[in-house]
């Protein structure tokens, strides 16, 4: 049986699945952002999967693939309700923004999966996937640090890559990739 | 009071002193940090810090075209590009499904080889070093030189190779590659021997290497180790053979499993892959004599590219570990968002677990010996 | 002091200022502070091979106090350039910077958020090296103008590394 249906099976009679896509050979699964952790644990124990290994943990802002292709990009200082007045144009409610994947591996079958999570902007929180597996801890930290996305349960979500008092959250669609003139603090008394 | 002090869990002031080490400290190779309490000379917690080479690598790649995100992929790993640039390449053609002609690949499996080798006498080297031991690092620096020659006379640089392009490579092997081969073999077995001779039953290398910063298979999957650090661990785990890309299940070479997983096994798996890399490249390379010298290089790739909206997860054999790229592309001629998994991070975050109950000085060791680059640990 | 009184210095103070340059131009002591991939290249030029001892930088001081010539090799990013100017402010007059490569010089092909756009925003340059990275020649040729400017410095009149021209 292939990877496709296995999922399915295992997935499907608990209603996790939302959606299964498929490109290129790589098999993806949306599933509600509630029971991340619950996928996770059924994935990774039930015996015909065994997907126990987290090869990596990402996040991704859609913001420029929902909105209509023509609008030009609109900058605002932290990225927050500049795109609510462009949205309720066209068919119904957008797509949520971010979506957190995480990229799973069978050592037993070299099979990868790509399991999906889908956040809405006004509830930027899922739940912490450290306590079933540890790899979780630093890409939890800069998906915070690089989306603001917060993890429920992260043992120390602090910021990753940038320095503490770092204003914005770089990789969203809307900040500038040369910045918005962060400047460092540079002067110390001692 | 307290027999064993770092059994406790409080930190109380005048208990423990907490010390900085980095980022500009001779071990810490630039741009890490580790804020360590210790007790005594025992470290109770170290904690890392990283972010010092953020450059927003994975920003810039959104804002460039796919070609031209190949060099920047080369300033990842810096001890060897060229596993940087077939990896990215490998996720663009996976994402439009084009099929590499099998000369290109063969090219690739000799270069990448190569590149493992440079990565792993540079670890070495400075693992050396970093322990005191400088004299193999000048044996291996030698021999890297000659590695790099090659890369030169290739590619036209010497560290950032920007080796090949999307669906193929752009040029064969030159006509000499044979005679130049055939000089720096014995050259990379020459400092080799001389580096186990030195290092692997020295006394004082085997005192400060067996027993440091030991990891069992199960926590070292649990953290997302791979590559040589999680061989050492005793998982067979290698994705030349697990998940073959470039023809490499056609050749046939030896997958070095350690018992420990501490510094010492890391540096012997390391030695064992250079002398297989060895050895892959002469199968590579006879495989590649048997090919019609006007076999094809690249595959048919449009100027413009411009690959369908999906996205894809690649990952190769890196020297470091699992080294995968994360494409997504929403149809357009830029990137929609490139994730780089880079081999060493994951192997840096489980540093708290490693570095508890060493010693200052062995904390240097696990650091070396996990091959930290910060190129693609902040990237 | 009384040997600054006379203008040009006299003849005391220059042969002392030629004494004092002879010793320096053999032995400038370097601060390696690579942080990325011009960092490799460095190494190279350090170890055998290029070896950069024959120049008389043999000892690579990690110290910054004890260090002549601070060599960037390597981006500097916004969260590391206070680490970096903290390290420039230890070091003792007379100093001088060599910035290896594009990234150190301006950026290099890293023109984003993160990174600080060249390193003379923050600390006097002297001598920049081209190239992405630069060759380890390059470095060398770098030191051999670091040490053409030791032996045309005034030690004791207190004129600078800055103020004087090289590679002319």
């Amino acid at each position: 049986m292939d990877l496709k249906n296995r999922v399915e099976q295992c997935l499907g009679p608990k209603n996790f699945v939302v959606a299964m896509t498929e490109c290129q050979g790589d098999l993806s699964v949306e599933v509600p952002k509630r029971s991340v952790v619950d996928v996770m644990r059924l994935l990774r124990n039930t015996p015909d999967l065994g997907f126990n290994f987290l090869s990596d943990l990402l996040g991704v802002d859609n913001l420029d693939l929902n909105k209509p292709k023509k609008k030009p990009k609109k900058k605002t200082e932290e990225g927050e309700g500049a795109e609510t007045e462009e949205e309720p144009k066209d068919k119904g409610p957008s797509p949520p923004r971010y979506e957190v994947v995480y990229l799973l591996l069978c050592l037993e079958r070299n099979e990868r999966l790509q399991v999906k999570v889908r956040v809405e902007e006004n509830d930027m929180e899922v739940d912490t996937l450290t306590p079933v597996w540890k790899a979780a801890d630093w890409p939890e930290r800069e998906v915070f640090d690089m989306f603001g996305i917060r993890f429920k349960g992260h043992p120390n979500l602090k910021r990753l890559l940038m320095w503490d008092d770092f204003p914005a959250h770089p990789l969203r669609k809307d900040y500038p990739l040369e910045g918005q003139g962060e400047e460092r603090h540079l002067i110390y008394d001692d | 009071m307290n027999q064993n002090p770092t059994s406790q869990t409080s930190y109380e002031p005048g208990n423990y002193v907490t010390i900085n080490i980095g980022p500009s400290h001779p071990s810490m190779h630039g741009t890490l940090r580790i804020a360590a309490v210790t007790d005594g000379e025992t470290i109770v917690k170290a904690d890392p810090e990283i972010g010092y080479l953020h450059r927003g690598v994975e920003k810039l790649g959104e804002n460039l075209t796919y070609h031209q995100f190949i060099p920047i992929t080369d300033r990842l790993n810096y001890c060897s590009a060229i596993p940087n640039n077939v990896s990215y390449e490998m996720a663009v053609e996976k994402l439009m499904g084009i099929e590499v002609p099998e000369k290109a690949q063969l090219i690739r499996v000799i270069m990448m080889e190569l590149a493992r080798i440079a990565d792993h006498q540079v670890c070495i080297g400075i693992l050396g070093v970093d322990l005191g031991a400088f004299t193999p690092f000048f044996y291996l620096i030698i021999q890297r030189e000659e590695i790099y020659e090659i890369f030169e006379w290739f590619n036209g640089a010497r560290l950032t190779n920007t080796f090949g392009r999307i669906g193929g490579v752009d040029a064969d092997l030159p006509d000499d590659f044979e005679q130049r081969w055939e000089e720096l073999k014995p050259g990379v077995r020459k400092a080799n021997d001389e580096t186990e001779k030195l290092l692997t039953h020295n006394r004082i290398w085997m005192d400060r290497t067996i027993g440091i910063s030991a990891f069992s298979a199960e926590d070292a999957l649990n953290w997302g180790f791979t590559g040589p650090c999680l061989r050492a661990c005793g998982v067979k785990r290698d994705l030349r053979i697990d998940e073959p890309c470039c023809m490499y299940d056609k050749f046939k070479f030896e997958v070095p499993v350690g018992k420990n997983g501490d510094v010492f096994d890391r540096y012997i798996v390391r030695m064992i892959e250079m002398e297989e890399s060895l050895k892959i490249i002469d199968q590579a390379y006879k495989l590649y004599k048997e090919m019609p010298p006007d076999a094809p290089l690249m595959a048919r790739v449009p100027k413009v590219i411009k690959p369908p909206a999906g996205e894809v997860y690649s990952a190769l054999e890196s020297p470091n570990g699992e080294l995968g790229f994360f494409v997504k592309s929403d149809g357009s001629a830029n990137p929609y968002r490139i994730r780089i998994r880079p081999p060493c991070y994951m192997m840096f975050q489980a540093l708290p677990e490693l570095a508890e109950g060493e010693m200052v000085a062995d904390l240097i060791a696990c650091i070396s010996s996990l091959n930290i680059i910060a190129g693609e640990l902040d990237r | 002091m009384a040997i600054e009184a006379y203008n040009g210095g006299g003849w005391i103070a220059t042969k002392l200022e030629w004494l004092i340059n002879w010793g320096r131009k053999r032995s400038p002591w370097p601060l390696p502070f690579g942080t990325a991939c011009c960092g490799i290249e460095m190494m190279c030029a350090l170890a055998a091979g290029y070896d950069m001892a024959r120049f008389g930088a043999e000892r690579p001081s990690f110290s910054p106090r004890q260090a002549d010539v601070l060599i960037q090799a390597g981006t500097i990013n916004l969260k590391l350039a206070p680490v970096f100017k903290k390290i420039y402010d230890q070091m003792a007059e007379p100093r001088c910077v060599i910035s290896m490569g594009a990234c150190a010089s301006s950026g290099g092909v890293f023109r984003t958020y993160a990174t600080l756009q060249g390193i003379d925003k923050l600390v006097p340059v002297d001598i920049y090296i081209p190239g992405c990275p630069p060759r380890p020649e390059a470095l060398l040729q770098a030191l051999l103008m670091f040490i053409e400017k030791t032996e045309k410095s005034q030690p004791i009149t207190h004129k600078k590394y800055s103020d004087l021209l090289v590679g002319t």
